[in-house]
Parts: structure tokens; sequence; C-alpha cells
């Protein structure tokens, strides 16, 4: 004697895109906190040091957040102008930016006023930057020109005027004092050495440069220009590694995350896209609701903060994690004092006799109704499930299954106004559905069979009616465009295919048509 | 034409064992079935077929235990005969020659002697008039007896067993008519009818299908076609008879029964339920549910302690008294149609074709048996006439058996139909298949062939199918397109092609898979599955293709199609060109996958001719003309176990592979060779040992039951194998250790003549040793001389002499020494046999 057999639920392509490892790491972020700056955010720097606070350069200010406050914790406003490019010394006890009116400002972290102003530069300073020695500062200017200038004696060291546009980006080596990268609107990188006075590579990335990223191993230079990423070999002499085109906008910004797998970019098509860095696709993509001008992630991924041109700054806060939540939840737990043997525990011994029990098998409760023969029960069941559950193809499957059974008129008829319109709204919900299309036809014909004679009692259920109607003729309108779009591609690929002469012996007409392309995966056609 | 001599059609297993109610011995331990032209008896506990009691020669009509010996079980069949067989040892006791198609047989304990049977009233013409008749069987020690005392008990009965029942203690028969009730006294002998309307209020038919009686008090029940069971009582008298109704079925009751006690009522209908009233409180029921196929015949064992009930699927459930199954005996189901071609498990070389609904079955035809069902729609079964059920319609097994592709369907209305095609992976762990992917909706329109590729090396990868919708589609096992190391490999299509909007056929692929043949309408199409390119095309118009062929071995560059124009056209793939055309209405094309052999199916003037050919000469090996009538659409070469080694020409054929076709009348039916027909029989002949020994006293004792025996024609075959030639001294104590001890003489009789025996037999004692290991193999034998027979000896000790002459004069091996001593032991035996009369 076979068991009940349940109700099989079909497994449907996912439509949209697939859950990867990454998309799972990189949606387990809280819902964003939202900041009002003064002016666009041009610059976002973390702290290299705990507690990791982050700095915000936006219009004339500069804000300090701590890492979770959600209020400035110290604000620098000793700017004559729009203030660019603050950035933390890698002690984090200084800051440095630069200025519209082209002074460059040192701020100790914990003052207010500028320790220092170094003033040398004709035109705004979009670039500032400590070298790795901390004694130093690199500046890039509008000017064309950039800047090494000694902190404690706040004298110009030294000046490079090889650019020949905006200088708009610029990056220190961590791993040696004296290198250092600029990017220039003159689509060109060079890279200097502090011991000679000239540039020792240049590279030409093709579009203005706006960012730029160096690796942690720092083989690796990572410029953003234009709609391109490009990365870029610096042991092989600047050799282009690889070029990505996914924005549809200029790249404005660069990121990195924790170790150095995934690459960010923020771009002012409003997407932060993330790349893998050893197959360089694009495996995560995150929207906003603006144009991105900067970019930031906290340390071990802990927060990523975007700025925008609508003034707005983004965090977003990772979740704990599993596990973490996982030891928190033990440690709450009350110590037990007594031990139960549980009889699950209980091994049975060689020579005993064992009982067997018949094992309850668990049903669904639509599943329970339909054993029973239950048919309109087991459908309101069903619909509560695929409901509750959001999974419309549980109630899709039972409709199916009660179809297959010929009960489908039984479980539909004899339903009052709240019966019918929750009945109507999975409807609505789900008719157009292209994988439940086929199955629902038939039970929404045989609504409007058995309610028709009611129709105009309820402004409930006619609403919803109306509703489907319009749905459905909308979905006419997209199903008729499809086949013209269809008809138009099968004439491309008949008059892109070469005509083959077949060596038959039997009949001498032509070749007949062959479609290289999978009809699994062409969308389906229903005519309703 | 080749001479086909010594090649036979035969019936190869899988015959009906749901035809009638079956029969359970008294002790439980047995199960007595009537299947086809023979009795099967199985083992309850463990479901194998024990015996199979031949004799009868037309269909067996119905199987009974004798009530006066529970040893003894009766059958009869619509050749005319009554058989009593003794089941336990699966041998014939005695055939009772009645004359008229026997439908059914009932029998009761209070009428000693007398069996009844359903005959058809006129033996001329095909009536539907039958009649219940009382057969006196004759007492008498012969094994083939003509009943010639035939009594008419009641006229125009239902030729279904189910509608006639014998009352308490044998008191009444009852008989349901289609709208009637017939009770018939015996004591009184007088008759009651009791009548019912043709419909109720309600719209149910009142049309009786089926009865009971209750053993222990004046109860009948009555099954019906709306599903409700009556209960009679009071029915005595002619006008104040009560019924009360019972009714939890919704369409007819097949069966019903009462345990022994009369305790419980069992019922059951298409439902596959067994329903369990109690009697007295009918509102307590129990239910046995998803038992299969509808429920045919339930039969109670005379103990009480089993029910069983006998399904349409061909099956035979055991159910303990306390409602649980306890074994199941499941025949080859054949059900109203094979939609799946008979296919043959590379694996376990079972014989696959779709069996209960939604099912595969694996049919092993080495043991006769049903391996397994394989669940392919993994849905709950809803019985009910009338509904549309998703059916599996198409199978194929890969080469090396690891994959399995099932499409099954429902609805045949185009507008609506339900597609899927379902692929499935051998486990090894679990030795099944394994679902891996469901295409729903492969097609748009049902599917006409399936096939894959010939693989040595048992890597399919690939699956074409091809549809009314005018495509052929060629499936991919792949990894997903998003690459998930977790996720394993599945299927998807690879390739859609079609060829001037005609609707493909049939494809097949060449032995070495490089090249794929699908016909469209009278066009076939040679495509490479490389690239998928179309090579060529081939035709000879007019007519289209019916069935495809690529031939193998040293065959495999020709391709081979028949079409309905009546023309087999072979075509050499190397030039392209025709090879040769025959004209011959060739209804199925298969071809051995182990040699380059070819069997066609023709039909013919409205019978089917076989010719097996190479493709490589147009002249057949082998033909065989009008194997059945109608025309044969499945078949299939089975490899063989063991390869035969016969070189005759017109049977080499069978050496490799044996070929199994479905008549239209849905027997499987193979061929044999002569050579592999003597070699069965003598390996069933090897547990009947020789009961041809040579003369003794004992012999000349038991003379007149071996002519007996001689003469029966049944025995005959069993008795045809060279004498084993025995020393004579030691036959004597043989003869005499094997008789079952309550036949023989007293001891004081035999005594004598036992130590003489012993006393001859002295030079040769290893001999008489060597015997006497063998006797426990002939006991065996020498059961079959029931009492009644043995009585007829005994009395009738006269004839023995003569006997005894005869039997000398046959045995021409005696020595003189042995004959010196026979004659001196007849001397003796006359003496004491003389005592013997005189008393």
């Amino acid at each position: 004697m076979a068991s009940y057999k349940p109700t099989k639920i079909p497994v449907y392509p996912k439509l949209g895109e697939k859950v990867t490892g990454d998309t799972l790491y990189w949606k387990n972020y809280k819902t964003p906190i939202q900041i009002k700056e003064f002016g666009a955010v041009s610059n976002i720097d973390f702290s290299p040091v705990a507690p990791y606070n982050f700095a915000v350069t936006a219009f004339t200010r500069i804000h300090l957040y701590g890492p979770l406050s959600q209020e400035p914790v110290k604000t620098y406003t000793r700017f004559k102008d729009t203030a660019y490019c603050g950035r933390f010394r890698s002690d984090g006890q200084l800051l440095v930016a630069g200025c519209e009116d082209s002074v460059v400002r040192l701020f100790d972290v914990g003052g207010k006023v500028a320790l220092r102003m170094f003033k040398g530069h004709t035109k705004a300073v979009h670039v500032t930057d400590f070298t790795s020695d901390r004694y130093q500062i690199l500046t890039g200017s509008d000017d064309y020109t950039c800047c090494l200038w000694d902190i404690p004696n706040s004298v110009k060291l030294n000046t490079y005027q090889e650019h020949t546009d905006y200088i708009r980006c610029g990056v220190t080596s961590k791993l040696n004092r004296d290198l250092f990268v600029t990017g220039s609107y003159d689509h060109s990188l060079k890279v200097f050495d502090a011991r000679t006075d000239k540039s020792v590579m240049t590279i030409n990335h093709g579009h203005p440069v706006e960012s730029l990223l160096l690796y942690p191993s720092e083989g690796l230079l990572v410029s953003a220009g234009g709609r391109y990423v490009r990365v870029w070999d610096l042991l092989k002499g600047g050799q282009p590694l690889v070029s990505l085109k996914n924005h549809h906008k200029t790249v404005t910004c660069l990121a990195l995350s924790k170790n150095g797998q995934r690459l960010l970019s923020g771009s002012l098509d409003r997407h932060v896209k993330v790349y893998n860095t050893t197959t360089y696709k694009v495996v995560h993509n995150f929207d906003y609701p603006a144009a991105i001008l900067s970019l930031a992630l906290a340390p071990k991924d802990k927060s990523i903060v975007v700025g925008m041109t609508n003034s707005i700054l983004n965090i977003k806060h990772q979740k704990p994690s599993e596990k973490a939540k996982a030891t928190a939840g033990h440690a709450r737990r009350r110590p037990s004092y007594r031990v139960y043997s549980h009889r699950k525990r209980y091994n049975p011994k060689l020579d005993d006799y064992l009982v067997s029990k018949p094992v309850r098998e668990h049903l669904a409760k639509y599943d329970k109704q339909l054993k029973k023969f239950n048919v309109s029960k087991a459908l309101d069941r069903a619909l509560e499930a695929g409901t509750k559950a959001r999974k419309p193809e549980i109630t899709v499957a039972v409709i199916k299954e009660l179809d297959r059974r010929g009960t489908l008129k039984n479980a539909l008829a004899g339903r009052d106004e709240q019966e019918l319109s929750q009945l109507l709204r999975f409807m609505i919900g789900n008719l157009i559905d292209a994988r439940f299309a086929p199955v629902l036809i038939t039970p929404a014909e045989m609504i409007l069979d058995i309610y028709q004679s009611v129709i105009g009692q309820s402004p409930v259920v006619d609403k919803q009616l109306l509703h489907l109607q319009s749905l459905l003729e909308r979905e006419l309108d997209y199903q008729k465009d499809l086949l013209e779009v269809l008809g138009m591609l099968d004439t491309l690929f008949a008059s892109s295919l070469p005509k083959m002469e077949v060596p038959c012996s039997g009949i001498s007409t032509s070749n007949g048509l062959t479609l290289g392309e999978s009809t699994a995966s062409r969308p389906q056609v229903q005519v309703t | 034409m080749v001479e086909h001599g010594d090649v036979r059609v035969v019936h190869k297993g899988g015959s009906k064992i749901n035809f009638r109610e079956p029969a359970l011995s008294i002790d439980s331990r047995f199960l007595l079935c009537a299947s086809g032209e023979c009795v099967k008896v199985f083992s309850t506990s463990t479901e194998e077929c024990l015996h199979e009691l031949q004799g009868h020669t037309d269909l067996v009509t119905g199987v009974l235990l004798r009530p006066s010996n529970h040893l003894q079980a009766y059958s009869c069949s619509l050749d005319g005969t009554v058989r009593l067989w003794d089941f336990t040892d699966g041998i014939p006791i005695r055939t009772y020659v009645i004359g008229y198609p026997i439908h059914g047989i009932y029998a009761s304990a209070k009428h000693e002697g007398v069996i009844f049977i359903i005959t058809p009233m006129h033996t001329d013409t095909n009536s539907e008039l039958f009649q219940l008749v009382a057969v006196h069987l004759p007492q008498s020690g012969e094994q083939l007896v003509e009943a010639r005392e035939l009594s008419a008990v009641l006229s125009n009965v239902s030729s279904n067993p189910a509608a006639t029942a014998f009352g308490r203690e044998g008191q009444y028969i009852v008989s349901a008519k289609p709208l009637e009730l017939e009770v018939y006294f015996f004591k009184k002998q007088k008759s009651y009818s009791f009548y019912l309307k043709k419909d109720n209020q309600k719209g149910g038919k009142n049309t009786f299908t089926c009865i009971t009686c209750h053993p222990t008090e004046d109860c009948i029940a009555s099954g019906h076609e709306d599903g409700k069971i009556r209960l009679w009582r009071n029915f005595n008298h002619k006008k104040e008879y009560t019924y009360s109704t019972l009714h939890w079925h919704h369409s007819a009751v097949s069966s019903l029964r009462f345990t022994p006690e009369g305790t419980n009522l069992l019922s059951g209908g298409v439902e596959s339920v067994l329903v369990q009233w109690r009697y007295n409180q009918e509102s307590q029921r129990d239910f046995l549910p998803r038992l299969g196929g509808a429920i045919t015949h339930i039969s109670v064992s005379p103990d009480g302690a089993l029910f069983c009930t006998s399904h349409s699927d061909n099956k035979i459930t055991i159910i303990q008294s306390c409602v649980k199954v306890s074994a199941v005996i499941q025949g080859l189901v054949k059900g109203d149609g094979i939609r799946t071609d008979l296919m043959i498990d590379p694996r376990s070389k079972a014989l696959v074709l779709n069996g209960k609904p939604g099912h595969l079955q694996f049919y092993s035809l080495q043991r006769d048996k049903l391996l397994f069902n394989l669940d392919i729609v993994q849905q709950e079964y809803i019985h009910e006439s009338g509904l549309q059920q998703f059916e599996v319609v198409m199978a194929a097994f890969d080469a090396g058996g690891s994959w399995l592709a099932t499409v099954e369907e429902r609805k045949q209305k185009d507008a609506e139909l339900e597609l899927s095609l379902k692929l499935w992976a051998f486990d090894d762990r679990r030795q099944s298949f394994v679902l891996n992917t469901t295409i729903s909706a492969p097609h748009e329109a049902q599917i006409t062939a399936l096939c894959f590729p010939h693989v040595s090396d048992g890597q399919t990868t690939m699956l074409v199918s091809t549809s009314r919708d005018g495509h052929f589609k060629a499936w991919q096992l792949a990894a997903p397109a998003h690459t998930e190391a977790d996720k394993g490999l599945s299927w998807s299509c690879d390739f859609v092609g079609a060829y001037h909007s005609l609707v493909p056929e049939r494809c097949c692929f060449s032995a070495d898979s490089s090249l794929l043949a699908v016909s469209f309408q009278e066009v076939v199409t040679v495509w490479t599955p490389a690239s998928w390119e179309l090579l060529t095309t081939l035709s000879q118009p007019p007519g289209a293709i019916r069935d495809l062929c690529f031939g193998r071995l040293s065959c495999s560059k020709y391709l081979l199609a028949a079409t309905t124009s009546k023309l087999l056209c072979c075509w050499n793939l190397l030039t392209c060109s025709l090879e040769w055309v025959t004209s011959m209405d060739v209804s199925l094309l298969r071809a051995d996958p182990l040699s380059e052999n070819m069997a066609a199916f023709c039909f013919e003037a409205g019978s089917t001719d076989l010719f097996v050919f190479k493709p490589c000469e147009p002249r057949p090996l082998f033909s065989h003309k009008a194997l059945c009538s109608g025309r044969v659409t499945h078949a299939v070469f089975a490899p063989r176990e063991v390869m035969l080694e016969s070189c005759d020409e017109s049977s080499q054929w069978l050496n490799s592979s044996q070929l199994f076709f479905l008549s239209p009348s849905m027997d499987l039916l193979t061929f044999i060779t002569k050579a592999e027909e003597d070699r069965l029989m003598a390996s069933n002949k090897q547990l009947v040992v020789s009961d041809d020994v040579a003369m003794t006293p004992f012999h000349l004792l038991l003379g007149k039951h071996q002519k007996q025996q001689q003469d029966n024609p049944q025995q005959e075959s069993s008795q045809s194998v060279e004498p084993i030639p025995q020393p004579s001294s030691s036959a004597g104590i043989n003869e005499l250790l094997q008789m079952p001890a309550h036949v023989l003489p007293s001891a004081s009789f035999l005594c004598s003549m036992f130590v003489q025996s012993l006393l001859i037999s002295v030079k040769d004692p290893s001999a008489s040793e060597q015997n006497k290991e063998e006797e426990e193999m002939e006991s065996e034998k020498e059961e079959e001389d029931s009492d009644g027979e043995m009585e007829s000896r005994i009395s009738r000790p006269e004839h023995m002499p003569s006997g005894g002459q005869e039997s000398v004069c046959a045995a021409p091996t005696l020595t003189k020494e042995e004959a010196r001593k026979l004659r001196r032991l007849k001397k003796l035996d006359h003496s004491w046999m003389k005592g013997l009369l005189d008393k």
C-alpha cells in the first residue's frame, strides 16, 4: 500500500539575477542612514585607526562622523571656499584638505583651527595626501602642478609641472615614502619618485582621470575616468591589464573591499558596481538615488558610505553576523541543572528487540484537506500558504491538482465576497506571470462563469474584476509587441544564415530553416 | 524462403492473475489463482510461485478448495473440464469431463460429491444466457472421469461468478441478475425472486454487481452499480423480506465478502479502498486505502487470518485480518494499452513498459516476476472513472542504463495538452532511478519519438525528441549556465531543428552516434550531432516513413526505413543512394543491438509475418508466416544472458538475443528454438525421477497403478524420460520404503518378503545404499497415490498376475540369475497372495 503522495510543488526557474555568495554578502547590510550635507559630497575618507571615524568633505566643511553616530562628532569649518579631499594621516592624528582658494590646510583631529596652511598653488587644490613617512604632504592642483610639502617646516619641497590639465586625483604609496601617482584631466597618469625631478612612468588612460587606487601590494594601479575603469600592472611598466566598461556614465570613485578581493566603483549613473578582482566580472550592483561622487568602505567592510551630488550622505552598516548572534543567544540561555535522558539519545543494544512505530508523515494543510477530498478548504489553505510564504507556486500547484482531479469548479464555487476577493487578488497578482498563466487561465474563466450572475452586487469584487480586465488588456498588447519583435528577429536570423547546398539524392529542394537558439529560453507566447 | 521448422512461437510469462477470485488454503499458507490456462499456487508469505498446475487447454475460469478435503482444489475451465488437484505438491488427481464450457464453479460442504457450475444454456451458439448446473461427480478411481449426471438448478444466471453465492451452510443458493435477486432453497426445492427498480429516486443505478451470504445467519449482502450495499434479510418469504442499505462507495461495488465468523463484511470497488464493515454495527468501518488498481475480487481464507484482494492492475494483495498489507503478488501489468514501447533496461535486463497508471514497470523475463514499479508521475492517483490521468507515453534508456527519459501527458485534446519530459539518473547507492530534470512543456504538441545516442563508454549527454509541433529538439546534459558548484548536472535544450515545417515522426542514431536520422513524413533528414548541420536528405515517395532504423556492426552504413506505401527501403549512407527496396507492409522494424540482424513485422492479410534479415543482403535469414492476427506494434530484442551456440542458419539469429513481441491481444510472445526447448524440458524433468523400475513383487503389486498412470495422457510427458537401469534386488526395498505406510499391507505380510529381498541383495549392498539416498527424492513423486486409488488397487488383486506377466515380457534386461530369482519369488508371491484372497 502506498501512502498519500503530496502535491508536488514545481520549482520554477528563478527570474532575475542568480543568488551567489557575493549577492548574499553585499545584501547583508541594514537599511541605509541618509544624512543631508551642505553640498555635494566630494570625498569620504576613513581614519586608519580605531574607532574608524570618517571625514566627509562637502561644500565648505569637513564633518567627522563616528562609526555608528548619525551626528558629526567634529566639524572643520575654517574654509573660505569649497573644501576638497579631506584625508587622514596613517596614524589618524592629522587631517589635510585642499580648498577652492588654493590653500592647503592641515588640522589636528582634536583641534578646530588649522595647524598649518600651505600656500603656493595658484588655483584650487583638489588632491591632498600624506606620504607614507608621515612628514610630507602631496598636493595636486588645477594649476597643472603637484607639490610635495614638508609638514614640520611647512615648506614646499618640490613642484612637478608635467601634467597639461587639472590634476584631480592622486595617491601615495603606502610602502615607499617617495612614490606617488597623480591622475589628470589630460588623460594621463604619472608615477613620480620624490628622489628624482621627473615622472618615472606615464600611462595614458584615454579619458580624464577621476579617481586612482593602488592595490595593497601596489603592483596594480586602478584608474577611473570616463566610463572606464582600467587596471594597470605597474611592475610590468604600466601595462594595461584589464579595461572595464560597466557604467554608462563617468566613473567618479573607486574603493577596495576588506581583503582586496572585490573592487567597487561608483559612477554618475547612480550605481556602485562590485567587481571580482580575479575575474573582473561584476558580481554585485548597488542602486542609489543620485549621481555618486564619493565612496568609501570601512575596515572589514563594516559599512559602505556613499556621497552623492544631491548632498546626501548614505551610510549602510553591515548586519551583525550569524555567528555573533548565535553566541549571544547561547550566552543568554539559563544554565540547566537537571539532566534528562532524552528518548532520542537512547542507543539500542545489540539484542534489543526494536518495535518500530509507524512514522507519521507530515502533510501540508492543503494536502490534508486534499487527502480528505475537501476541495474548497484545500484551495483556501493553499491561498493562505501561498500568500504567507510569498510563493504563488504553491497555490498554482494546488489549483493544477484540483483541475487534474476534475473538482476545480467545485472548489471555486460557493464563495462569499471576502473569499472571492481573496481569490481575485491572487489572480490579479499572478495571472499574467508567464510561469503560471497556462494554469491560471482555466480557473479565471471558471470564476467568471460561476460568478457572472452576481457581478454588480459588490463594489470590491467589481473593482477587482475591472483591474483584472485592464491587466489582461495590457498583457495582450505586450504579447503582440513581443510577437512582432520575434518576427523581426526571425527574419534577421534567416537572412544571416548562409545558404547551404545539400548534397541530396532524393529531393532537390533547399535546406530547411534551422534555428540555432534554444526555444526553452524563448518567451512562451500565451494568448489569453 | 527459409523453413522455420525448429523455431516456435511460445507464450512467455506475464499472464493475468486477477481474472478470477483467488482461493486461500485453509492454513492460509497457499494462494491459488487462475492464470491463463493454468492454476498458480503462490506462497502467501514469500510471494513466490510454488507450482503451476498445468493441464487445462483453455482459460481457467475458477479455482475452489474442495470442501471435503482441504488439501485438494477444483479448477474449472472453458475447455469443459473440472480438475481436482493436490495443490501442495502440484499433482493432478482427477479430471472430470463435463463437455460444456464452464464459467464458474461453486461447492458447499453440505453437498457432498456435487459441484455447481455455470455453463451456457445453449452450447451451439454463443448465447449470453447461462445456467447454474449441479454436477454429481462420480466416485471412480479413474484419472479421467466423465461426469454425466447434470441437473439444472437455476436458469438464466449471470456469467459473472461473483453474482452467485451459497447461503448459510449450503441451504440455499443466491444468484443476482441485473435487477433481480433469486434465492433457491435446496430443502424446499423452491426459489424466490426479489426485484428492484431500474433507477432509484436519486438517479443511482440499482443493478446488482456482486453478492455474498452471511456464513451463520440468513443474510444476503448485495453490491450495486451506484455503490450501495444492501443487506437482505427474511427472504424465505416471498413478501416479507427486508433490506437495509449501506453506502460508502461512490461507484460500483465490485466485490463483497463476509469473514468466516460473519463478524465483518468486506467490500471493494473502483476506489481501491478495502472497506471493512462491522456486521450489525455498520456505522463502524475500517478502511485500507490506496491498494493500487481497482479492486476486482476479495477472498477470505477459511480460518479468517488473511484476506486477499485482486486488482485491475494484475495484482493480488494479501492482507492480514488486522487490515495490514502483508504481501503483494504482482503480475505483468498490461492495462488497456501499452503506450510506451517495449524496452530492455540495460542494467537489470528487465523488460520495461508502462504498467500501473503513471508508473513504469520493470519485469524480469528470466524469473517471470515483476521487479518493481518506478513512479514517474509522482502524483496521487484518483480512482474515478472518466478522469483524465497523466500517462507515461514514452520512455527511453541510454545504452549504459544510467539515464532514463520519460514523457508523460494528460488530455488528448491539442488545446490543453499537458506534457512533461523527465530525465532520471541511475543512483548506484539507492539502486534506482532518481529524478534529475523535469522539463514541463518540452514541445508544443505530442512527442512522437525519443532517442538516446548509443555511446559505448556510457557517458550519454544527449537526447533527441521529435514532436508533432514540427520540431525536433536535442537536449544536452550540462552544468547550469550560471556556474554554481553545488548544483549538479541537468538537461537543457541544445538545438531545435525543423524541416520545411513537416512533422517529424521517427528519429534514430547511427551505431557510432555520429549521425542522426529524423524522418519528416516521406523525407529522411540526416544530421550530424556534432555541429547540427543537415548533411543530406533521403526520400522514396510516396508514403510517409513509418519506422526508421540504422544497421549495426558491419551493416552500420545502411539506413532502413519502412513507409506507409508498403515499401521497405535501404539506403547506403556512404554513397547516399538507395541500396534496395522491397515491397512489404512493414509495421515495425527492430534492430538487434548485438548483431546485424533486423526484424521486420509485416502486416499481410489480417495477420502479421516476421522476417529477419541483414541489411547487407535483402534475403531473409528467417521468416515466420502468420505469427498472430492483427498488427504487432510492440517488439524488442532482449539480449540473452548466455549465448546460444546454434549453427543452424534459421535459428542463428536467436543466438545473442531473444525477440519478444506483444500480440494485439496483449500476449507477450517470444521465439524459442528446438534445442532450447529440449533443454528447458530436460531441466524441468530432472526433478521427476523415473518410475520405470525393474520387475519386483512390489512392482507387481503396484502394476495396476502403473498401468493406470501410463494410460493417462497427462502423465506421459513426465514419464517419457529414458529409464534408468536399476538393480532389481534393491528396487524391492526401494518400492517398499517409498510407499506411504498407510497404503501398505500389514507388516506380517511383508516381513518374509522383505527379509528375502534383503537376502538376495546381499551381493550388492552399495547399490541399495545408493538407492536409499534417492528415496527422498522419489517419495515426492509417489505421494500422488491418494486413498481412493489405493483402495481400488487393493480391492482388485486378481488383475495382478496378468499385469505382472506383461511387465516381465516388457523387461528384456533381466539376467538369467535375476529371472530365476524372480520365478522363485513368484511362487512365494502366489502363496501369500492366496492367503490374502481367502481372507
